[in-house]
């Protein structure tokens, strides 16, 4: 990033606004989805099904506004800290959207082309992401444990997950 | 109810040589995960409920005992030879516990951290044996307006006394309580944003969301800030203890306990406040006050003591009434009613067996612990060592085939993967992850209360305050709503009071940067607040 500090910091503010409009949006559509049920009163259940809702969603615009105004005057959340985590370098989306991508692939895949197919797509695209770069071994890594959690499941715990393309072969 | 004789059965079951395989596995996977960097106990529970359908309930919960227990010790195993610890009942563990490991005495630290534990662990199993029998006693009288009033002190205590900012913590429970609203509504059988898709009218499933928010959101979240040159571990040999080490070190297990075990059965309780409390303690007693900061032995095994005792108390309240305080209670909790076990104070007459056998297997876990990990702990120490992209890739890869394998629906890793996202902007952004899994988990049962409540009172709102328990708990929670504002006040007219509190200890610089210590001066103020004694 080659912007100054105090933009970056005012751009980091910026981005914490994004969250009081999720808190917003979250709450607005509460509302809006609890007041389109239609109920009669009822003796047996005077508090219905809308109350906890409306509850609920005025509780996140509450929060919401709370929150523009904290993070307004300068209030910052706290990023969370962790063993590996190194809070020093800005979130490396280079990383993480490969990340997402494989994880995606993998729900796009399992249902055609079966767990076993997916899987391996799965740990073998994340650990590229992630940064390892033994191609093969990864591969022959994520093959096996694909193949493992299959017939483990099938065979330990009675789930069958889907064969997909494989379909016979397993 | 005769305590002995249902524990001895209790016993009776949890030995048979298939529980017992369970306890060790559980205990080992407990520790194992406990000592790799990104995984807590609560993860693993969430990662191991579908799995553990295909056992009965007895055996799942006795392998959940022991990962519950082991995921403790393994936390601070990491602490101490990291200084970076990942569950926040350990940061006070890493204080001193990394500044001996350090100086050359990483083994005495682990060996008064695993001996300590389990003296906490045993006395507060003990304890939880003998008061959870006590506080059921008392829950059977109680009607839906208490049950309400307890749900909404045990939400507002997590959401406002953990974690170092309060209004985010509210918002997370907003969140949680609207992601439990979605389905239909089990009274009128009305949808709640499920948006008229069919796949979400049995609302979201608590594995989906559990795995969700602790492991995809960790997972991405960690992806995001990788640590680049890896931590120093410190090598360790076997632990082991002098005798000048004993001399210093029981005392201060005793003391810990006695914190940690009242504060964990408290419904805000938790471990970071009674593990900070120890340690202030141990500080002031001590006759090496100026070891203090350099790695003094009373400073790991108070705080440790301390945190299993807590563990140990938070099962009160989860099992006598099913109010979970913590991640992993929160987590079990959910198994129970995946089981289609009804949690609350009928759960000791109707599933006596399996409590029993669970609290006994406590006992036996903790004496596992102590066994295993004494001998086994530089072992535990090379996991430390796991490649990360390995270590990451492993997790996405289990919680996607643990969310999968609930329902066999591609559809549920979509909500995986967008929940996923969420847990990684609340991690960002300081949204505490606590509230909305209790919010997610409470809230259909705490709505189940209020709707009880108002039926019996025929809708007068007075029936809420129609039993004293009650009452007493709603000043309770308008003490802990409104006690920061009044703070607040007496802090501007009497500027000493507020240097005056509870002494800070001196924050040690963590390698790791500032991040890791956030915690500290917030528990400084709300251990400083003695909510209880200012009923006017």
């Amino acid at each position: 990033m080659s912007s100054s500090p105090t933009l970056a910091s005012r751009l980091k503010g910026r981005a914490e606004l994004g969250v009081a409009l999720l808190l917003g949006a979250a709450g607005a559509l509460v509302i809006w989805d609890a007041a389109r049920i239609s109920t009669p009163y009822s003796q047996s259940d005077p508090v219905g099904p809308k109350t906890l809702p409306f509850i609920v969603g005025a509780m996140l615009l509450v929060c919401a506004v709370l929150l523009a105004v904290n993070v307004l005057r300068g209030g910052q959340g706290e990023a969370e800290g962790g063993e590996d985590v190194d809070l020093t370098h800005p979130a490396d989306w280079k990383t993480v959207l490969p990340l997402a991508g494989a994880f995606i692939l993998n729900i796009l895949l399992i249902d055609w082309a079966g767990w076993v197919i997916s899987g391996t797509v799965l740990f073998w695209g994340s650990v590229l992401a992630l940064g390892s770069r033994h191609y093969i071994r990864d591969g022959i890594i994520s093959l096996a444990l694909a193949l493992l959690t299959f017939y483990g499941f099938y065979l330990g715990l009675g789930i069958a997950l889907p064969a997909g393309l494989l379909e016979g072969i397993l | 109810m005769d305590v002995w004789s249902s524990l001895m059965d209790g016993f009776a079951t949890a030995l048979t040589p298939m529980n017992f395989l369970y306890a060790v596995i559980g205990v080992l996977l407990g520790t194992a995960v406990g000592v790799l960097p990104g995984l807590g106990p609560a993860m693993t529970v969430a990662l191991l409920l579908p799995v553990t359908y295909a056992l009965e309930p007895t055996s799942a919960f006795i392998m959940f005992a022991g990962i519950y227990y082991g995921g403790m010790y393994g936390g601070s195993t990491t602490s101490i030879l990291l200084n970076t610890p990942g569950e926040s009942s350990s940061v006070v563990t890493a204080i001193e516990g990394n500044k001996m490991a350090k100086a050359g005495r990483a083994a005495q630290a682990l060996a008064t951290a695993a001996i300590g534990s389990f003296v906490a662990g045993t006395i507060g199993t003990a304890l939880l044996a003998v008061c959870a029998p006590v506080v059921v006693e008392f829950a059977v009288s109680l009607g839906a307006p208490s049950y309400f009033s307890i749900m909404v002190l045990a939400l507002l205590a997590v959401t406002a006394v953990l974690g170092s900012s309060r209004l985010r913590g509210f918002a997370s429970l907003g969140l949680g309580l609207a992601i439990g609203l979605v389905g239909l509504d089990v009274v009128t059988g009305q949808a709640r944003l499920t948006f008229g898709v069919p796949l979400l009218a049995d609302g979201l499933d608590i594995v989906v969301v559990a795995v969700a928010i602790f492991a995809v959101g960790e997972a991405l979240w960690v992806a995001a800030h990788l640590r680049r040159n890896p931590l120093q571990i410190i090598p360790v040999g076997r632990p082991w203890m002098g005798k000048q080490d004993w001399k210093r070190s029981w005392k201060p297990w005793l003391r810990g306990t006695a914190y940690g075990f009242p504060f964990g059965a408290l419904p805000a309780g938790g471990a970071e406040i009674p593990t900070f409390l120890s340690y202030v303690t141990e500080k002031r007693l001590s006759k090496h006050p100026e070891e203090f900061g350099k790695g003094a032995i009373e400073g790991v095994a108070g705080p440790e003591a301390a945190n299993n005792a807590a563990a140990a108390g938070t099962l009160t309240p989860m099992l006598a009434l099913g109010l979970p305080t913590n991640a992993t209670a929160a987590v079990m909790l959910a198994a129970f009613t995946s089981y289609g076990i009804q949690p609350g104070p009928q759960l000791f007459s109707s599933q006596g067996p399996l409590v029993w056998a669970l609290i006994a297997s406590l006992f036996i876990g903790n004496l596992l612990l102590l066994l295993i990990n004494l001998p086994l702990a530089p072992m535990w120490a090379k996991l430390l060592q796991i490649p990360r992209p390995y270590l990451y890739a492993g997790i996405l890869f289990f919680a996607t085939l643990g969310a999968y394998s609930v329902n066999l629906q591609a559809f549920d890793l979509v909500l995986l993967l967008a929940l996923g996202a969420l847990g990684f902007m609340m991690r960002r952004f300081g949204l505490p992850v606590l509230p909305l899994i209790l919010g997610v988990i409470l809230g259909p049962r705490i709505e189940k209360q209020l709707r009880q409540t108002l039926q019996l009172s025929a809708g007068d709102p007075a029936g809420l305050f129609s039993e004293p328990i009650a009452v007493v708990i709603y000043i309770i929670v308008a003490i802990i709503l409104v006690w920061p504002f009044i703070f607040k006040l007496i802090r501007r007219n009497r500027p000493a009071l507020a240097t005056g509190g509870v002494a800070t200890p001196s924050a040690p610089e963590a390698p790791s940067g500032s991040s890791a210590h956030p915690d500290l001066p917030v528990h400084s103020e709300s251990s400083a607040r003695p909510e209880k004694k200012e009923t006017p």
